[in-house]
């Protein structure tokens, strides 16, 4: 399949038949069947982590897909050290690992044909962590959205804020939102793709903010974790709660999406836009 | 000039000593000791002290009327503000009734609520900021307690009225930061404010919260870094031991300083203030490029 182009692994997969190991009902697949599916299960639609340009692939118009804003990387400025060494040393093999500079990817390009501004997420990038490099892309990718009177669409898959740079990234949720709010007031579409995981402070900011708020199945979506509510309220919590399925029954989510359904649906929301 | 070489060498050492001695008091550990002083002034404080006429109202028009976040309109001297803040109380009685200034849901809509009630008589915000953080419960979460944080930080974006916003002992996170949108954010000298607090953050990354005094010193919570970092605009010096030791003094310097704030703000006009709040967080955060 043309969406999945990541080098790297797809040698991988032609070199070795491997199994995957489904995290939901644990049967195993064959890796090449996981990805011809989208990492998503066939046996029972849990939907794996893909990786920021995988998404890309997926989502937008062959070759229509510009990055903008990559030169953009995180700093230390706090000089943050805890017990596994300097928090630069993280960043830093983040990169090298995911051949990305911060834990989102943004730019603009056509989704069957219409334009759009995007911001995705990339899990692996130290969680998705939301830090001042990731705030600033994010608000950057609104700024274009609302000079060039174009929609605007965020994937998010993140633990949260980013620890190690302190309050400055518990900022990035203000800034971030302050963003939203420009496009608010021009009138301009911003819809919000929740994806596994979608908490923390991600959660508590412009992933909740979507003008239509649209999940992946099954994808943990939470302000506060399970393990702290079960302590506070001294009780076992539902299996589904703070599943995609539970915000919608709780009047969160506009829809689930599958995976292979994403591109058609973003593409027929977008075809509303009449301005 | 009577005395000697000597002594005059000894009367340094001892005050590098007492100066080493005052410094050491200054470790971020036991600023975070200070801000959750059982006597350190909560909002109830204030608000005898600072303000006048408070008229409180209740309720989110949806759900309840949260006790962790109180609001209403006050008197600072002779402005006319809306003041909204986290309450904490003194003793069990009044923390259970008030969830320990952890607002749900409810709270948070309260203060937007409140927020528009302001911008609707064109009188400025002022935000006391005192909370460990946003309740984490089954039923905030199913109402919706990321929502309602989040939509607090787009709404406070744009609200056409000048926001001042003080953080008087613990700025909590997100729970914090949800009523911590606006103009001018200051902070009293040993309050905190942290992404995550340090027992929560040594317990992640130190993997056991013992180690909380390294997590809030790594973190950089105090005012004193904040404000170096460009998260905070004004830094208001408590009196001897800390706020708790004299409330008096804490209270007038901070009625000071609202008020002064207030006045710089009101010059702007409506576009001006939006577009300098818009400018002012576009601008904080540390990365390379
Ligand atoms: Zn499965």
């Amino acid at each position: 399949m043309a969406w999945y182009t990541e080098p790297t692994v797809e040698k991988k997969t032609t070199q070795k038949k491997l199994w995957v190991k489904c995290k939901k009902c644990n049967s195993h697949i064959y890796e090449s069947e996981w990805i011809e599916n989208l990492n998503v299960c066939p046996n029972c639609n849990y939907h794996g982590s893909i990786t920021s340009y995988e998404r890309i692939n997926l989502i937008f118009d062959e070759n229509s897909f510009v990055e903008l804003f990559d030169n953009i990387s995180p700093k230390d400025s706090l000089k943050f050290n805890d017990l596994k060494g300097s928090y630069k040393d993280k960043y830093e093999t983040a990169i090298k690992k995911t051949g990305i500079s911060e834990s989102v990817v943004t730019g603009y390009g056509k989704i069957n044909g219409i334009p759009a501004v995007v911001a995705v997420m990339d899990f692996r990038f130290l969680g998705g962590s939301l830090g001042s490099g990731t705030g600033e892309k994010i608000l950057q990718a609104s700024n274009y959205a609302y000079d060039n009177n174009l929609p605007y669409i965020v994937f998010s898959a993140s633990g949260g804020a980013r620890m190690q740079e302190g309050a400055l990234s518990l900022m990035q949720m203000a800034k971030t939102c302050a963003g939203v709010a420009r496009l608010n007031k021009k009138n301009i579409p911003y819809i919000s793709v929740l994806t596994n995981p979608t908490t923390g402070g991600v959660s508590a900011s412009f992933a909740m903010m979507g003008d239509v708020n649209i999940a992946e199945p099954g994808a943990l979506i939470a302000f506060a974790g399970r393990r702290v509510i079960e302590q506070t309220i001294g009780e076992k919590l539902p299996d589904d709660f703070q599943t995609s399925e539970y915000l919608q029954d709780h009047g969160f989510v506009d829809s689930i999406v599958d995976r292979k359904d994403m591109k058609n649906y973003l593409s027929n929301i977008l075809s509303y836009y009449n301005r | 000039m009577g005395l000697s070489d000597k002594s005059v060498m000894e009367l340094e050492d001892v005050a590098l000593k007492e100066k080493k001695k005052s410094k050491k008091e200054q470790l971020p550990w036991d600023v975070v000791q200070i801000s959750r002083h059982p006597n350190r002034p909560i909002l109830q404080d204030y608000l005898s002290r600072v303000f006048d006429n408070f008229i409180e109202f209740h309720g989110d028009r949806f759900f309840s009327d949260d006790k962790a976040m109180i609001g209403g309109f006050a008197r600072i001297g002779n402005q006319k503000v809306m003041l909204i803040g986290h309450n904490k109380g003194k003793n069990t009685v009044e923390n259970i009734e008030r969830n320990f200034g952890m607002a749900k849901p409810d709270g948070y809509r309260k203060a937007l609520r409140l927020m528009k009630l302001a911008e609707r008589f064109n009188v400025p915000i002022v935000t006391f900021i005192d909370t460990p953080g946003a309740f984490p419960g089954l039923e905030a979460e199913e109402r919706g307690q990321a929502e309602a944080i989040a939509k607090n930080l787009t709404e406070m974006a744009s609200i056409e009225v000048p926001i001042v916003c003080l953080v008087i002992g613990e700025g909590g996170s997100g729970g914090a930061l949800g009523i911590g949108v606006g103009d001018r954010i200051l902070m009293l000298s040993n309050s905190i404010y942290s992404v995550i607090s340090p027992e929560g953050c040594a317990s992640i990354l130190w993997r056991d919260a013992k180690f909380a005094p390294d997590a809030a010193a790594a973190m950089n919570i105090t005012a004193k870094a904040l404000h170096h970092h460009g998260v905070i605009d004004e830094i208001i010096k408590e009196p001897g031991e800390g706020a708790h030791s004299d409330y008096e003094t804490t209270a007038r310097d901070v009625k000071e300083a609202i008020i002064k704030n207030l006045k710089s703000l009101s010059r702007l006009s409506n576009e001006e203030l939006i577009q300098k709040r818009f400018e002012k967080y576009s601008g904080i955060g540390k990365f390379s490029i």
